[in-house]
Order: structure tokens, then C-alpha cells, then sequence
């Protein structure tokens, strides 16, 4: 899960990471009181997931109340990169900046550890910086156990080649930074710029923080940390459900079991459409092991609930999930829903493989529901289910 | 022959008297596994009955090593316990620990992966999240089901878990002589590259099928590793061409950042390595029929 910038900002203030006053808002006129507060001038910024919005014209300076609440009307409700503004930061403005530096810690797969990055040159791309100056780019392995002390923090530092007068503060950020890290279950946490002010002082003025959906277990408070707004409201009706459901932007409803088998599916749909009017994929929705006819209904449910979606297939390989059971489940869902009066229009292609296959087709073709086809490989089944959404 | 795991294999379940722990043991006894006992602290000292035979629940890993012997564990512990499980596993030092559990925090997976490193790396650790390892017809742990294919001479690793069983089906008369589920999530502790070494070393073994899908540069650097280390032929799969950037498909681990993670661009390192690439599970199975003219 990416977090809003707010959110970062309160994650890191909340583990002492030094950072500037700022709260967010999503209505214009709650900006007045919030820039009175602050002294009578604010930055106003717009909050969203993607990079480059000080150059969208997100992001303003407000000498006064009144402007920052004329800013703020401005912004919210934006568009930047596809992205609507819902809310804004109603920041305290920046002392002088001298100098912008960056840090980060996140996850390095192929070392199966974390690793730290540093550079005296923040403020813009990382990517970038290290694309052009590798050298100016301190990377820094760090020991999950052991993690980062004062003195890994110094090793850091000196690695990056942070100036002597900044070298403590910057140390006691890191420490800092891999507490919000380690304690908040975070993937990545950058901080970028890490600003050195006219004062001498160091702040973290903006950064990024993602954290492991895995470990809410351990995190009630990241439940409130979800942005709702956002969600695709089939993907937010999936989720109530338990159910494994990404939204995408084609016209085959794909139910399958197992992440790489549904992900396959995708990819051999998304080829058979090359020879059906371009058809693509419409969602990815794993129901993983035991498919009851209770989650394949849930499932249908949503996939027929698309608006998008012209025709439906059913890709399943019973491993310890039998195809007779998963069989049984797609026509109990199918008359769940029909007597539930939900009119189902939409024909579904149904390939079982596997455990008890030949069971499983036996009940399919017994129960000769007019809307289900049954084929019984994995591309011919795919290359059904995409002539009958170009047909549609 | 076959790999890390074969008929003389002692076999403990950690988590054996929890629900999904009873179902899979009674599953693997029924494939022929040599499960000798389940770990379960307050079950100490208690039998399970699996359709008559009795299994045997000890307190600790170290208890169980020392009574029966086990050079296996396989791990079916909820989420929020697997790490300390894992720990435990590695303490006792068994050889092979096999973590089916999945939802694991990234956090516990890194940490459990520092400890093995700092206890020597005496434990081999597969997942977590993953199906497990069978050698057809001698061993079978975790939850890849037993009777979808026979002995035979292909090897196969795999990031998941269906494809795993789809690709044994494909190529279910030719056989395997040992598949491995090494999972999706971001850190995991048995990698491609160490199946595909231990694949090149097995005589058994005539050809290897290696499964990947989006997410990280693991299938980068296992083409990295053939090109330099494996002459025997492998045929290669990747799931996610379609998927879009930023949005995890399943798999924690499979999302695709930026330029970085792309089925396309490990496709394109594999094929460079020598690897024949197939566009969909059928292909790449008929890919292997080539090679090994069955």
C-alpha cells in the first residue's frame, strides 16, 4: 500500500524524523484556519500517487489565508497524470533551503535484505541521479536483524559523502527513518528532499512511504490508512468479499485459481484476442484453493457486475480442489443468482482441468445451462471466450 | 536421484494438529511421505491417528530431530507464528525447512532469512508461500497434489503454485524427477538459480522447466546463472505479459515498477541465455516435447 504524502509526513513525525507542520483537507475553506495557525502564509499541496505534480501545478505557495483557501479550491478536485486531487496538505512553508540530499531504505529482493540509499544529490529523481552519476549514489546493505544503529547510520553517511556539518543530523535522521521502517512493517521509506535550511537545521520535506498490506495483522491503524476514494467500486465490493480482484480494461471477465495460473490466463486471453476484434482481458480475480459455490458466486457476481464485461471465463485446475466441487459451484452460483432475480446474460466458458475433471465437465454437461460452454484446454477455451466477447 | 528430497526423507509438519496441518499430512502420508511426527508444544506427547497410522506430536523441532531423526520440516503455522517457526526450524538445524504458509510479512521473511545467514545457512529454506517440493513416487511435501504425474526425467521450479501443477499435467507422461514451488512473495529463501544448480548436478534430470512470472529480476539472474553454469536444456515459462504497472497480481512480490519486472524483459533474458521461451503453458510444454523427442 503507497501512502498519500500527509500520511508519510505523519508516519515520520511520529517517529521523530524532523518534518514540517502540515495537515490535510478536503475542503478550500478549511485552509484559512489551518494557515492562520501556521503564521498567515502556507504551501498548498496537492495529494496524490504519482510524481511531477509541482509541475502539474500542484503545488502553490499562499501568502495569506485567503489566497491559501483560493489555492485550494484551485487544486482540489484536479486532474494530475489521470489522477483526481481529493485532498490537500496545508503545509508550513519551507525555511531557506541550502542544500537537498536523499535517503531512503527499502527492500532488496535479490539480496533477501534491506538495503539503505544515499545521496548529497536529492531533490530530483533518484533514478536519474543514479543513471547519469552512479558515483554520487551510496548503496548500503543492511542486516534485517541487526538493522541500522548509530554507527551503521555514520557508515552510511560517510558512504554517501554527506558534509562533515550535517553528518550528525543526517546520522540521527537515518536512525530515525529505519525506526518509521521497521516499525511500521514499511517497504520503502524515502525521504527526498532531506532539506538543509538556512538554520543548519535538516527536514525531511517530502517523501514516500509504502507499506506490507501482509502485515496489517500487526497494524490495526493501517485499515484507516486505505484510500477509499480511490478504489474502483468493483474492486472496493471484491475486497468486502475476501475476494483476490483487480480491475483491468478489456472485456473478458477471467475467474481462475492460483495467482500465476489467473495471471497465465490473462496472458493467453489477452493472444486470443489478437484474433478477435483486439478483446482483452477485463479483471484478474484469483478464488484461490476450495472454490465453494459460495466464492464462486461472490466471484461471478462481481465479474457479471461489470458493465465492461461482454463474456466470462472460467479457468480452473484442480490441484487438492476437486473440478466435480468447483464444477457444483458454478451452477449453484449461477441459480443463486438468478434466483436471487439477478438476470445472468453473459455466456461463460468453463475449462476444468485436473482432480476429478472428468466429474467435473459430467455435471456441466448434465446441467446444460444455456449460457455455459464447456472447453476443455486451457488456449481453446480462451479463444472461445474472446469470440464470443468480440461477438457481443 | 532427484533433489533435496527422495524416498529416505524424515519428514516433520510444524503446525500438523491445525486444520490445514491434518488435511495436507493425511494427504502427504497418503503419497508415501515418511512423516515422522508434527511439532505442536501443547500437543506434546499426543498421537494422531491418519487412517491408522500414528504420528507421533513432539513439544519443539529439536525434540522431534532428536527422537525420530527428521531431516525435513514442513510448515503449515498461521502468518503471524510462521516466523518464530521458521526460527525454531533453523535452530535445530534440520536440513530442510519447507514454508507453505502464505500472507507472511516481508519484515519476517527478511528476518528469518538473516538468522539462517547468521546460524551458517545449515538449513534450507523453500517459500514461503509456495506449494511445496515432490519427487513423484518416493516423497511429497506440502500441498502439490501426488497423483497428477509419475517419475520421469524433467526437473521443474516454479514461482507458482497452479502453474506448477498445469505444467506436470502438460508433461504428465514424461514425468519429473523432482518439482519445486519456490513461491511469489519478494523474499523467499530457495531460488531459481539454486534449483537449476541442483537440477544441472542431478543425473536424473534431462532438461529443466523453470517458471516465472512479473515482479523483482530473480528470472534475470537465473539467465544470468544458465548461461554461465547449465548445459543441460531448460525451458522456460513467464505469467504477467499483460499485467499492468503498479498493480500486485496475486503475489506480493508480482508487480511490475516502472521499467522493472516485466514478463517481456525476462523473456528476452532468458532467450538470450539460451532459453526456449514459451508464450503459453501448452507451448512451453510442447517446447520441452521437442527437446526430449517424446
Amino acid at each position: 500500500m503507497d501512502l498519500f504524502e500527509y500520511q508519510a509526513r505523519d508516519l515520520f513525525a511520529k517517529h521523530d524524523v524532523p518534518v514540517l507542520a502540515g495537515e490535510v483537507i478536503d475542503t478550500p475553506e478549511a485552509a484559512r484556519e489551518i494557515t492562520e495557525r501556521l503564521g498567515g502564509k502556507s504551501v498548498v499541496k496537492a495529494q496524490v500517487k504519482v510524481g511531477g505534480r509541482g509541475k502539474a501545478g500542484g503545488v502553490k505557495l499562499a501568502a495569506s489565508a485567503d489566497e491559501a483557501v483560493a489555492r485550494a479550491t484551485d487544486i482540489l478536485g484536479m486532474d494530475i497524470k489521470g489522477h483526481t486531487v481529493h485532498k490537500v496538505m496545508i503545509a508550513e512553508t519551507a525555511p531557506e533551503i541550502v542544500e537537498e540530499y536523499y535517503v531512503s531504505f527499502l527492500l532488496d529482493r535479490a539480496n533477501r535484505t534491506f538495503l539503505s540509499i544515499a545521496s548529497v544529490e536529492g531533490g530530483v529523481e533518484i533514478e536519474e541521479v543514479a543513471a547519469t552519476r552512479p558515483e554520487a549514489v551510496a548503496k548500503t546493505p543492511i542486516d534485517a536483524i541487526d538493522g541500522v544503529t548509530p554507527e551503521k547510520a555514520r557508515e552510511i553517511v560517510a558512504a554517501a559523502k554527506f558534509p562533515a556539518e550535517v553528518a550528525d543530523q543526517v546520522a540521527n535522521v537515518l536512525v530515525k527513518l529505519w525506526d518509521t521502517f521497521i516499525k511500521e512493517d514499511a517497504l520503502l521509506v524515502e525521504v527526498n528532499p532531506l532539506a538543509k535550511v538556512a538554520s543548519g537545521d535538516v527536514i525531511a520535506l517530502d517523501g514516500k512511504v509504502s507499506l506490507d498490506d501482509n502485515a496489517e495483522f500487526r497494524h490495526p491503524d493501517f485499515e484507516a490508512l486505505h484510500d477509499k476514494a480511490a478504489a474502483n467500486p468493483l474492486e472496493a465490493a471484491a475486497k468486502e468479499k475476501n475476494l483476490n480482484y483487480v480491475k483491468l480494461d478489456g472485456e473478458v471477465g477471467i475467474i481462475g485459481n492460483g495467482a500465476g495460473l489467473v495471471m497465465s490466463t490473462l496472458d493467453v486471453v489477452a493472444y486470443a484476442g489478437e484474433n478477435h476484434g483486439g478483446v482483452k482481458p477485463a479483471n484478474f480475480l484469483d478464488i484461490g484453493g476450495g472454490a465453494s459455490a459460495q466464492v464462486m458466486a461472490n466471484g461471478l457476481e462481481i465479474i457479471l457486475g461489470d458493465p465492461d464485461v461482454k463474456s466470462v471465463f472460467v479457468n480452473v485446475f484442480g490441484g487438492i480442489t476437486a473440478c466435480d466441487e468447483v464444477a457444483n459451484g458454478i451452477v449453484q452460483a449461477l441459480k443463486l443468482l438468478e434466483d436471487r432475480g439477478e438476470k445472468v446474460e453473459k455466456p461463460l466458458v468453463v475449462r476444468l482441468d485436473g482432480n476429478n475433471a472428468e466429474l467435473g465437465r459430467k455435471i456441466l454437461t448434465d446441467a446444460n445451462h444455456p449460457l455455459v460452454q464447456r472447453v476443455d484446454t486451457m488456449d481453446g477455451a480462451a479463444a472461445k471466450a474472446a469470440e464470443l466477447a468480440a461477438a457481443k | 536421484m532427484a533433489i533435496w528430497l527422495n524416498k529416505d526423507s524424515k519428514v516433520i509438519v510444524q503446525g500438523m494438529t491445525g486444520a490445514t496441518g491434518m488435511k495436507h499430512t493425511k494427504l502427504m502420508l497418503g503419497d508415501g511421505t515418511n512423516v515422522v511426527g508434527g511439532v505442536n508444544p501443547r500437543k506434546a506427547g499426543q498421537t494422531v491417528d491418519f487412517d491408522g497410522t500414528e504420528v507421533p506430536v513432539f513439544g519443539t523441532v529439536k525434540e522431534a530431530i532428536e527422537k525420530t531423526g527428521a531431516d525435513v520440516s514442513v510448515i503449515f503455522v498461521p502468518e503471524k507464528f510462521t516466523k518464530d517457526a521458521v526460527v525454531e526450524a533453523i535452530d535445530a538445524e534440520i536440513p530442510l525447512a519447507v514454508v507453505i504458509t502464505e500472507g507472511i510479512a516481508v519484515h519476517d521473511s527478511a528476518s528469518f532469512w538473516a538468522h539462517a545467514g547468521k546460524k551458517g545457512n545449515k538449513t534450507r529454506i523453500i517459500g514461503p508461500n509456495c506449494p511445496g517440493i515432490i519427487t513423484p513416487g518416493q516423497s511429497n511435501v506440502g500441498i502439490i497434489p501426488g497423483d497428477i504425474t509419475k517419475p520421469g526425467r524433467i526437473g521443474l521450479v516454479s514461482k507458482s503454485g497452479t502453474l506448477t501443477y498445469q505444467m506436470m499435467y502438460e508433461l504428465r507422461d514424461i514425468g519429473f524427477s523432482t518439482a519445486v514451488g519456490i513461491g511469489g512473495d519478494p523474499i523467499i529463501g530457495t531460488t531459481h538459480i539454486d534449483a537449476l544448480a541442483a537440477f544441472q548436478e542431478d543425473p536424473e534430470t534431462e532438461l529443466i522447466v523453470m517458471i516465472g512470472e512479473i515482479g523483482g529480476d530473480a528470472e534475470e539472474r537465473a539467465a544470468a546463472f544458465i548461461k554461465e553454469n547449465v548445459t543441460k536444456p531448460v525451458v522456460g515459462y513467464v505469467a504477467g505479459f499483460t499485467a499492468p504497472e503498479g498493480k500486485t497480481m496475486g503475489h506480493a512480490g508480482a508487480i511490475v515498477s516502472g521499467s522493472s519486472g516485466t514478463a517481456q524483459a525476462k523473456k528476452e533474458a532468458l532467450e538470450a541465455a539460451g532459453v526456449k521461451v514459451g508464450k503459453t503453458p501448452t507451448e512451453t510444454a510442447k517446447l520441452a516435447r521437442e527437446i526430449l523427442g517424446a
